[in-house]
């Protein structure tokens, strides 16, 4: 309480909130909502786009049709894996930038795996992809975490750089010793054979029946075991940790293997069932955007799959109507960075009160003071 | 009538969210008097003052400095009327020198005449008989040097009104002394002098006038000479509190842990334990005492496994424990508890509930990978019970419940383990008068079971009254051990200064 102010501008004050009354933060989360499309309408005036059929096709764009809902969940499904991924890493207050590469180098893996072993039967090569891939993703991650576990470094350096190493070796051999010879000169990898692809379920690859699996299997992970526990408490104080006997630098490289383990897992399945081969540009930025879906979904497993949802349909309604109104790419960027912006907003007005001080013959006083 | 007042705060009301830190709150307060602001934990003493220094602003009330209503908005407009606060935790740069801390951030041109400010500090320096070396970097202060520079840089800005907020609470009884005589000085001078404390006797020594602050109201304001330390309690408290610490008489056991050379050092390559050597045995309170940061916090964190030594031997049961962590002391068998001075930063988890805080030194022996509840639910419950935890249920996070039942959770948990040693530092820190006095009883209770207890502490008359020795350190070296039923005060002072004054 006593160092309760966040800061001052003239005569406006962040105070940080003791607790604030279940229906109050409900209040604001729906009123930044309400509030962003009415900024994210305005914008679209200046383009001369009418709002309200703009909201109306994005809205039709990834829920509209049986065919666009498919789309809409192959957007959720490596979103939601990815989250979980950096949900285990940030529950223990590890902050894995690194979601990108960890993905990339599990869709290397398991590209490895598919292009040479592809003769394999489909269940034993997907089962050994799927391992490759994240032991791949988990070693990635591991680097950073045994360097930060040993070393005490930073992570958030650590994990970013990592990333674009990752890119740029798969970039090279792509361009490289693993390009396609028969591609007339595209570089570009062979496709997997039948076997590497990921069947599908009710029109959308299996990788949904794996993202549900492992949001559950999460859930369960952080909440009742005792590995979930200690990262809990490692993420919560070091130092308790410490007092109460755990090994930290083990909570740590394990909670960082599952981690870039799942992130591995994303890199698999979008190289088997999108890409059916691997690329560079695999990761698509699904690890950055699982950052901002994990501090939305506020490190909980279950909330994680309704906002990469959510997430999910807001992307494939812009990428929507791109094609459908002919809008250019930076509109429907545009209207997604104003709803997030208002979105990630309004946490902050859930967490701090603001205050409007009477700043009269006081504050002028204080300016002549300087 | 002139209103001749320093300062008059009247129907001063504050809260922070649904908080009420301060419910029209009054105080007055007289040139050349030094005036006590006594009152527990969260009573809204510091809140109230932070208002006078213009960190806070009142929601409502008004303040008058010398009979001119004034409204502050930054600690700026404050210090230009002439108010001037010492905070607990000084705010010095610790690189630079007396005289450049107290020209910093002030006014004037870039540069500033050495040779005149030398002049300035020397002229306030002997008017209130302060005494400082204006060419000493920070660093290289003692906590009472450190102090005096503060009320030296707010002098030097003018101040004719001082705000002192637990001064006392770093120092040794010489300095002080010194402090109370630099107080007494400044009334002397005319200043108004603001104390807040919760020693009382202190408040009892050293003001003229005490106002009493209860869960945010002011409850009264009376004459010292007229008061009454009791009386003083019940109004601080609300209610009647037997306070009678008395040291269980209990004949001493067998030898329980010993100390044998330990040295620590720290992150600066400075010794913080310097050849630590002492037994503790069962059935004793062994208090420990020193000026903060003499090596205390290191001295429990060695015993309890989370400090690296760089030599010397720690048996516990026969067995060399120095070196092992605390999961292999556990696995040795060894029963220690240990609450460390940062509860909730290193005890306890606050954003977990009490059964999650309970199992977190014994979950590792559950079997498989499965995190199991109910044994801790169990063990849970029964320490809410025994210790009388006030809780709304096992699920409220500990950072939701008050200081004292906070410390009630970690103190239960480590006593319910069923400790042979049990190592405390500062356990009564921040609690209230009533929460204080049940956790000595708590540790009397564990001192008659034939507990061995080191106690870390800070109030000197705590420790003379309820301990059966008392070790005192200064900067990581034992300075003495002394028998406290025969100890004084003063002899401990002597020696947490290390036997110079």
């Amino acid at each position: 309480m006593k160092d309760g102010k966040l800061f001052s501008i003239g005569s406006v004050k962040a105070v940080k909130r003791e607790d604030i009354p279940k229906n109050r933060s409900a209040i604001i989360r729906i009123s930044s909502v309400a509030l962003s499309l009415v900024f994210a309408g305005i914008v679209l005036l200046f383009f001369d786009l009418n709002p309200f059929t703009v909201f109306a096709t994005i809205i039709e764009g990834s829920v509209g049709s049986a065919s666009r809902v498919q789309q809409t969940i192959v957007k959720a499904i490596p979103l939601t894996i990815a989250s979980l991924g950096i949900l285990v890493a940030f529950k223990m207050k590890f902050w894995n930038i690194g979601g990108e590469g960890q993905i990339v180098m599990g869709a290397l893996a398991a590209s490895f795996v598919a292009l040479n072993f592809g003769d394999a039967p489909r269940p034993v090569l997907l089962l050994l992809m799927a391992v490759a891939s994240v032991v791949a993703g988990g070693i990635w991650a591991l680097i950073p975490a045994a360097f930060k576990a040993k070393m005490g470094t930073n992570e958030v350096i650590f994990t970013l750089m990592m990333n674009y190493i990752a890119i740029k070796f798969v970039t090279y051999l792509q361009y490289g010793p693993w390009r396609d010879p028969n591609s007339k000169g595209f570089p570009k990898i062979p496709n997997f054979s039948e076997n590497g692809l990921l069947p599908s379920l009710f029109g959308v690859h299996i990788g949904w029946v794996i993202a549900l699996i492992l949001t559950v299997a999460v859930y369960l992970f952080i909440n009742y075991t005792k590995k979930g526990y200690e990262i809990t408490v490692v993420g919560a104080s070091i130092d308790t940790a410490g007092y109460a006997g755990m090994n930290i630098p083990s909570v740590i490289m394990t909670a960082m293997f599952i981690s870039g383990g799942l992130c591995g897992l994303v890199g698999m399945i979008q190289a088997s069932a999108i890409e059916k081969t691997l690329v560079y540009g695999i990761s698509a930025n699904y690890g950055f955007t699982a950052i901002i879906t994990t501090w939305l979904a506020r490190l909980n497993a279950a909330a994680v799959l309704f906002v990469c949802i959510a997430f999910a349909m807001l992307l494939q309604g812009a990428s929507f109507i791109q094609l459908a109104m002919n809008v250019p790419a930076a509109v429907a960027g545009v209207v997604q960075g104003v709803i997030l912006f208002f979105v990630l907003g309004s946490e902050f007005f859930i967490r701090y009160k603001v205050l409007f001080t009477r700043g009269k013959s006081g504050s002028s006083e204080g300016k002549e003071a300087r | 009538m002139i209103d001749t007042a320093a300062i008059r705060m009247e129907n001063i009301t504050k809260s922070f969210g649904s908080v009420i830190a301060n419910d029209r709150i009054n105080l007055t307060v007289n040139n050349g008097e030094i005036h006590a602001l006594l009152g527990e934990n969260g009573a809204g003493k510091s809140t109230l003052m932070n208002m006078l220094s213009g960190i806070y602003r009142p929601d409502s009330g008004s303040v008058f400095v010398n009979g001119e209503a004034v409204e502050f908005s930054s600690p700026r407009d404050s210090i230009k009327k002439g108010i001037g606060m010492i905070h607990q935790h000084f705010k010095l740069t610790e690189v630079m020198t007396a005289a450049d801390n107290i020209v910093l951030g002030q006014r004037g041109g870039f540069f500033t005449k050495e040779a005149n400010l030398v002049k300035q500090i020397a002229e306030i320096s002997d008017r209130y008989g302060l005494d400082i070396n204006p060419r000493k970097k920070v660093y290289e202060m003692s906590v009472g040097e450190k102090q005096t520079l503060e009320i030296i840089k707010v002098l030097y800005r003018g101040a004719r009104i001082l705000i002192m907020d637990e001064p006392t609470a770093v120092l040794t009884p010489q300095e002080i002394d010194k402090l109370f005589r630099i107080m007494r000085n400044m009334k002397e001078q005319g200043c108004a002098v603001v104390i807040i404390t919760h020693k009382l006797n202190e408040v009892m020594e050293i003001s003229d006038r005490i106002t009493i602050l209860r869960k945010g109201r002011s409850v009264d304001t009376v004459l010292t000479e007229d008061a009454e330390i009791p009386t003083l309690i019940e109004m601080m408290v609300g209610r009647k509190v037997d306070l009678k610490l008395r040291r269980e008489p209990t004949e001493r056991g067998e030898e329980l842990l010993r100390l044998d050379g330990v040295t620590v050092i720290d992150s600066d390559k400075k010794a913080a334990l310097d050849d630590v050597g002492f037994s503790l045995h069962a059935s004793e309170i062994l208090g420990v005492a020193g000026v903060a940061g003499s090596g205390q916090k290191e001295l429990c964190e060695t015993i309890a496994g989370l400090q690296a030594a760089e030599k010397g031997r720690i048996f516990f049961g026969g067995a060399n424990i120095l070196g092992k962590s605390p999961r292999e002391i556990i696995k040795l068998g060894i029963r220690m508890g240990f609450i460390p001075e940062d509860r909730l930063g290193m005890g306890l988890v606050a954003s977990m509930d009490i059964v999650h805080n309970i199992i977190l030194k014994e979950y590792q022996n559950q079997k498989g990978i499965v995190l199991r509840r109910r044994p801790g639910a169990e063990k849970a419950r029964r320490i809410v019970e025994r210790f009388d935890i006030q809780t709304p249920n096992l699920s409220t996070p500990v950072s939701k419940l008050s200081g004292g039942n906070i410390q009630k959770v970690l103190l239960g948990r480590e006593i319910d383990s069923d400790p042979k040693v049990l190592i405390t530092a500062y356990p009564v820190r921040g609690l209230d008068i009533g929460a204080s006095y049940r956790i000595y009883d708590l540790l009397n209770e564990q001192k008659r079971r034939g507990v061995g207890i080191i106690f870390i502490g800070e109030d000197l008359d705590v420790l003379l009254e309820l301990c059966d020795r008392i070790l005192v350190l200064t900067d990581g070296k034992i300075s003495g051990i002394v028998d406290a039923a025969r100890a004084t005060k003063e002899e401990i002072g002597f020696l947490m200064t290390g036997g110079r004054i």
